[in-house]
């Protein structure tokens, strides 16, 4: 009788999971707003050496408040992140590293001096920290 | 003889007895003269701070503060990188 009960619980908790599981996929394959994916391939924005992304040159309001909540939502993300593994910074820039080499050709992002630069087939300049 | 020069290197007029010990320290070594006569009197009266044989240290005003932490740690960026490179991933819309 108890056991019966117990994996009928151990079945639905699993069901749960399954269905959480999903919803967690489903938010993670959020692509970009249609609006930012222009914004970043039209070289409006770019990505920073230090994890955030930057507004390359004067753009529209509308653009920088689209910088200012996406970056909002990267802080958010790094203090989450690296609690207990280093600092905001530090997770930020790891980040940042890895963002910059992701980017796509056409797309602009910082070189270590602070100039923004277009990513071309080739690699592009990164910080020397950078693993 | 003895006594006068013992005290007489102890720093000059911080405690009371030092003015008497140290005047009369240099009454004495102003009759034998010498260069340590000259160091004594000036502390002593305390008007030309520097001559030859004194030496005089100024401590910072500031507490020193050793500021750790400056950089950017190099091997906490490679431990980060592979959690970094999920979090992208975990995030698509916003990076």
């Amino acid at each position: 009788m108890t056991k019966t009960r117990f994996s009928s619980s151990v079945a639905l908790m699993g069901a749960a999971a399954l269905v959480l599981g999903a919803a967690g996929v489903a938010v993670a394959q959020e692509a970009r707003d249609p609006a930012y994916a222009a914004a970043r391939s039209s070289g409006q924005v770019g990505e920073q050496r230090d994890g955030y992304l930057g507004v390359v040159g004067s753009q529209p309001a509308a653009v920088q408040a689209m910088v200012r909540d996406l970056n909002n939502k990267r802080r958010a993300i790094y203090t989450e992140k690296a609690a207990g593994k280093g600092t905001i910074e530090e997770y930020a820039f790891a980040t940042a590293c890895r963002l910059i080499a992701q980017t796509a050709p056409g797309e602009k992002y910082q070189a270590p001096d602070g100039s923004w630069q277009t990513r071309t087939a080739a690699a592009p300049q990164r910080d020397p920290r950078c693993p | 003889m003895i006594g006068p020069q013992l005290t007489g290197s102890d720093p000059a007029a911080t405690n009371l007895a030092m003015p008497k010990i140290a005047s009369s320290f240099a009454q004495f070594a102003a009759v034998r003269s010498g260069r340590r006569a000259v160091c004594a009197a000036t502390m002593v009266a305390g008007l030309v701070p520097m001559l030859s044989g004194c030496i005089q240290v100024t401590a910072p005003d500031k507490p020193i503060v050793i500021e750790l932490n400056v950089n950017i740690r190099q091997e906490v960026i490679y431990q980060l990188s592979a959690d970094a490179e999920k979090t992208i991933k975990d995030n698509e819309g916003v990076f």
